[in-house]
């Protein structure tokens, strides 16, 4: 018998419409959860629209924005458990800040601070700059997990582009094979700088991949954070049991790539007007007022809590002292090699001819 | 003391490595049942079991990005790229990840890990094997590349480069993984890496080598030897980081250098080495310094490997016109 490619259909995971209605029965969430979510996606929002703004006035550098992607990325990463880890691209800030990594070191790590990269103990893999390639970090990650029975899930970060890598692939077929405590979290932005999902694969959905790797899959309503967070509840309890994951959070990347970049010419307004009307933290929001455990009152408050929290956490890296070309070659080796010592020591003598 | 050629030294070191520290995994293509395709890990799976010894699928950048992973959290990663002419499908992994997951953590985390590589000619593999592709990882900051030139060599290298805390690149020669035996000591010992040895004192020219041709170019110093030019051979053991001391101070005593790699000529190893030398004794050099390396052209073809390789008849040849200065 032949297979056919795209014959499975794909049913989204979705809880809340666009308009914050509940679609079928209420999953088991606590309120407090719920307030929680939209809190770290107001953060979320907040601290990227500051760092736009930051980096238009000159301020930090070259940033990716993740407006759109808040409730795929604060879904999924409030249901990680302390022990598991995060092995990021560079659009996941919101994830990560939920994990406990400093968003201080966030903004040193924009403006090109060596220290940006330190999660201070918290479990993020540094930001991946190569796409795909932390899919097999996550991969040993959750072998050594395994290996030491240590119940922690790898969570590898990534978005629709990055599922044409080889890595991706080498990963997942990694994560099938030796059955390793895994989830692959794609947030399938629709874009990939500037090519849309459409011309990245032919698969008409990227959890479909997973079958190929004897993998289980979800796709999921990536702007709806109660349907994310619930799937990825049950997505870390199966890879848990050591079942890896792939799990398709289906979003939009409503701002440009990078700050060095124009969306608008290679992508219609059209587009982008379909998908604000699903903007993530409006759905969540309506829900809240409709629930009546949010207000107005809360949520000024609220906006304002997280302005300050972003100003502090920009004034703490503005006054970190910047990093110092001699400090590199402390960062190489455990020891560093005499060439390497010699290069160091040039340096300083250098600086009596200044 | 036994006697061991060199493939039975680096299973017996993988060994007792994992005797001696539980974290140690062994990961790579065939290297379970099979124990390698040089049998470097025979009988490994059956003593450890196939946790710690684990046949991967074919997928080089996985083998190594994985392996970044495993040591990142806290274990000590081995891991065999079955032939090091197939590292380049690795060649983020190692000079992008393992490489600089320290400097890139701000120093937090770190990859102890080794990749460990057969490499080089002579053994008639087919195309794409036996590139000897050294340098590239001489010019990547954050690995050590170590490339052991005898069994008892292969053991203390081996064992200082699996305690080592930062990634370590192992190449094995392997046209000398069956080439002869010689003693070694079942028991600890470690060669620091980073340190060359002169394994032959000589007076009126240096050689320069590593891994495979040292038995080479031993071979021809001591033919040379036979006609009273004394010849000191130096066989770097670590090309990064690279032993300047021991290069410098032979170099200055002799005044005349050869260096001699299967790396192709043009940028490789030797041209570190030759700029090194002069840059920091330029004024003790009586004569050039010559390269005796394979050419600039891709690994050739079994049938005309030997003409391709360094050898005897080319060394001489080198050496007789730095002796004519």
């Amino acid at each position: 018998m032949w297979i056919e490619p795209n014959e499975r259909k794909v049913e989204r995971i979705q809880f809340l419409n666009e308009n914050g209605k509940l679609i079928g029965s209420m999953p088991e969430v606590s309120d407090e959860e719920l307030v929680s979510l939209y809190k770290w996606m107001v953060l979320a929002r907040v601290f990227d629209q500051r760092a736009l703004k930051l980096q238009r006035q000159g301020r930090i550098g070259t940033y990716a924005p993740l407006s759109g992607q808040e409730a795929a990325q604060i879904g999924s990463a409030s249901a990680l458990a302390p022990q598991d880890w995060i092995y990021p691209s560079y659009r996941e800030g919101a994830a990560c800040f939920v994990h406990g990594f400093p968003m201080k070191n966030f903004f040193l790590y924009t403006m090109g601070h060596l220290s940006g990269s330190d999660a201070e103990g918290a479990h993020v893999f540094p930001v991946q700059i190569i796409i795909a390639a932390q899919c097999l970090h996550a991969v040993g990650g959750a072998w050594a997990s395994k290996y030491k029975k240590e119940n922690s899930v790898s969570v590898a970060y990534l978005g629709d582009g990055g599922t044409s890598e080889g890595d991706f692939h080498e990963a997942m077929n990694f994560a099938g094979v030796y059955q390793l405590p895994m989830v692959f979290f794609v947030q399938n932005n629709q874009w990939a700088i500037s090519v849309p999902v459409g011309k990245q694969t032919s698969s008409k959905t990227i959890v479909q991949k997973a079958l190929a790797y004897g993998m289980a899959g979800v796709q999921v309503d990536g702007n709806d954070v109660l349907a994310v967070y619930m799937t990825m509840k049950q997505a870390l309890d199966r890879a848990r049991k050591g079942e890896p994951v792939l799990i398709e959070a289906v979003t939009y990347r409503q701002g440009p790539h990078t700050t060095a970049d124009d969306p608008t010419k290679y992508r219609d307004g059209s587009d982008v007007e379909t998908w604000l009307a699903k903007d993530p933290l409006k759905r969540i929001k309506l829900f809240l007022f409709e629930k009546g455990i949010w207000n107005e009152a809360l949520e000024e408050q609220e906006y304002a809590k997280a302005e300050h929290t972003v100003s502090e956490a920009f004034e703490q890296a503005v006054n970190t002292p910047k990093s110092n070309v001699k400090e590199l070659f402390d960062l190489v080796y455990e020891q560093k090699s005499s060439q390497l010592a010699e290069q160091q020591q040039s340096l300083a003598s250098e600086e009596v001819w200044k | 003391m036994t006697l061991l050629t060199m493939i039975e030294a680096i299973n017996l070191t993988l060994k007792k490595e994992m005797e001696r520290d539980e974290r140690i995994i062994l990961l790579g293509e065939d290297i379970g049942k099979n124990g390698g395709v040089f049998r470097a890990t025979d009988g490994l799976q059956a003593a450890f079991g196939p946790e710690r010894v684990v046949d991967t699928p074919i997928a080089e950048s996985a083998i190594v990005g994985a392996a970044v992973g495993m040591a990142a959290r806290g274990l000590r990663p081995v891991a065999e790229i079955q032939f090091f002419g197939f590292i380049y499908e690795a060649m983020d992994q190692m000079a992008s990840q393992a490489a600089r997951l320290r400097f890139r953590s701000g120093g937090r985390l770190s990859a102890p890990m080794v990749i460990r590589a057969p490499f080089g000619g002579g053994v008639k593999t087919p195309e794409l094997h036996s590139d000897s592709l050294e340098g590239l990882f001489l010019h990547s900051p954050g690995l050590k590349v170590v490339m052991p030139s005898s069994p008892y060599d292969a053991k203390g290298l081996l064992t200082a480069a699996i305690r080592e805390n930062d990634p370590v690149l192992f190449l094995e020669p392997m046209k000398l993984y069956r080439a002869f035996k010689q003693e070694v000591p079942e028991h600890d010992y470690l060669i620091e890496l980073g340190k060359a040895n002169v394994v032959k004192q000589g007076e009126d020219l240096t050689i320069i080598t590593w891994g495979p041709t040292v038995p080479l170019v031993r071979q021809v110093a001591e033919q040379w030897e036979q006609q009273n030019i004394s010849i000191e051979v130096v066989d770097l053991r670590t090309i990064s980081p690279i032993d300047e001391d021991t290069v410098l101070e032979s170099a200055k005593k002799t005044g005349r250098v050869i260096i001699v790699h299967e790396a192709v000529k043009t940028g490789g190893p030797g041209a570190e080495i030759s700029a090194l030398i002069n840059e920091k004794a330029l004024f003790y050099l009586s004569a050039p310094i010559l390269r005796v390396t394979g050419f600039d052209t891709p690994y050739p073809v079994p049938s005309v490997e030997d003409d391709w390789l360094p050898n005897a008849q080319r060394i001489s040849q080198s050496i007789q016109e730095v002796l004519a200065h």
